[in-house]
């Protein structure tokens, strides 16, 4: 393994990137808005609604992103329907197709960690609030929304490093991101492991990234937990 | 083409295909989580040992494996297991390309990636074992592997039982990214009978319906299992 095919291919790969990243905090950013919609739906005691959520998450938990993702580039655009409606400049792009299917994928898993969190809040807590006379909105702010944020966060850190790596399956739809780049050069010089371990390794220091940054937030978030001997380790979301 | 000739057992039909794309899935997914499960338990063994290297490897192992994406592992071990065997026939004096099976290759990868989950998995089960009990084999005069057999293992398989079902799940839905290899299974099928029948649509979504009939079929198994792994529980508590 020689020093300039290894800087050389480490550049063209630390190039694709902003790719991988982008479709990364497009569809992360997109699903948690969708996810928000359907903690609500769940939680919203409207039986149809409710209905809708939950099949919404038993299929997109349960069919292989790739399949999601194959439905959304290929299946709909076979349909003239799809090809005459206004979203079809986005979805002939496999960029947005990408984003949208990895988008609805993980709102199903971050709305269920949205739902646990909201489960784990202690009743005793909501009714002292309201014994004391909180308004719904003090008590959304000041109890509901800080416990259930901490308890939401080592398996949302979990989530957002799964989309990191979910966002490799872009290479299967025409989509130049560190995976296909590091492909592409298997490729074309015919060596075998140098271009996977350095796109392996980018992909590694990422994730470790966001391990990091989530195990300092939840330092932050918790001061009255500090001291403890079970604190937050990246070991635990890596 | 309508859906039901598509989708049917008709000469025209993808029915039959699809059907052995399932068992395909299955085989690959079942084969990957057991190759899944011996490195689970040699990762498991290395992180709860008091040795510095065997713990640095158990830590390394799931960390590599957790975070790096699961298609890369995949091209990694198809593309890295063919170069090894062609190099090794290279050493034999066979000059040609030896291309590593595509099912093994795959199924090892599914495994490989498995691995890493379930180390943490049976790491978990083994701690949760309440440590009166080990001390009290030990006091009884048991050796390891009498402990082994009697007290840590049906315990740890009770206490995994249900992170195994995700495990399963999961193996389940990797093994679809084998399809890049070529091993006819749920994913490849759709993709060439796509590729030959119109409308694509059809057979994706036929595609991801074998995969929620899979994962509910074998939730009742899971079900059934832990259910089972409960009985001598009932007395008790």
């Amino acid at each position: 393994m020689d020093g300039a095919f290894l800087a050389s291919t480490f550049r063209r790969l630390l190039a694709a990137l902003p790719l991988t990243l982008e479709v990364w905090a497009l569809s992360v950013t997109l699903g948690g808005l969708v996810a928000l919609a359907l903690t609500w739906a769940r939680a919203s005691g409207i039986k149809p609604l409710e209905l809708f959520a939950r099949g919404y998450v038993f299929v997109f938990r349960g069919a292989p992103l790739l399949v999601q993702l194959f439905v959304v580039y290929y299946g709909l655009a076979s349909f003239p329907a799809v090809r005459a409606s206004i979203f079809w400049p986005f979805l002939r792009e496999a960029f947005y197709c990408a984003v949208l299917s990895l988008a609805l994928c993980t709102a199903a898993y971050q709305s269920e960690i949205f739902r646990m969190a909201l489960g784990a809040i202690p009743p005793g807590q909501i009714e002292a609030a309201r014994a004391c006379g909180m308004s719904r909105l003090t008590l959304f702010q000041r109890v509901i929304f800080p416990i259930a944020l901490r308890q939401a966060l080592p398996a949302y850190a979990t989530e957002l490093i799964s989309m990191t790596k979910a966002t490799a399956l872009v290479s299967l739809v025409t989509l130049w991101d560190v995976l296909s780049v590091a492909l592409k050069i298997r490729n074309d010089t015919l060596v075998t492991y140098t271009p996977l371990l350095v796109a392996g390794a980018i992909y590694f220091v990422v994730n470790y990234l966001i391990a990091r940054a989530f195990v300092a937030l939840e330092y932050w978030l918790s001061p009255h937990l500090r001291g403890r001997p079970a604190a937050a380790k990246v070991a635990d979301v890596l | 083409m309508n859906p039901f000739d598509a989708l049917g057992f008709g000469p025209r039909g993808w029915g039959a295909a699809l059907l052995q794309g399932a068992l395909m899935t299955l085989l690959v997914a079942t084969v990957g989580l057991l190759i899944g499960a011996a490195i689970g338990a040699l990762v498991a063994g290395s992180k709860l040992s008091h040795g510095r290297l065997p713990q640095a490897f158990g830590d390394a192992y799931t960390a590599i494996f957790r975070g790096v994406p699961e298609l890369l592992v995949v091209y990694f071990v198809y593309f890295g297991s063919s170069a090894l065997l062609t190099s090794l026939g290279h050493a034999v004096g066979y000059a040609g390309f030896l291309g590593a099976p595509a099912f093994l290759a795959g199924a090892l990868a599914v495994g490989v990636i498995s691995g890493a989950y379930q180390g943490e998995l049976y790491r978990g089960a083994f701690l949760a074992i309440a440590k009166g009990e080990l001390e009290a084999a030990r006091a009884c005069g048991m050796g390891p592997w009498l402990q082994f057999r009697r007290i840590v293992a049906p315990q740890v398989v009770r206490f995994a039982l249900p992170g195994l079902n995700n495990l399963w799940q999961v193996a389940l839905k990797d093994s679809s990214l084998i399809s890049v290899t070529g091993v006819a299974e749920i994913m490849r099928v759709s993709q060439v009978a796509a590729g030959s029948t119109r409308p694509p649509f059809t057979f994706y979504i036929a595609g991801g319906a074998l995969y929620l009939l899979l994962t509910v079929f074998s939730n009742r198994v899971f079900e059934f299992a832990e259910a089972r792994a409960r009985v001598s529980r009932r007395a008790g508590t």
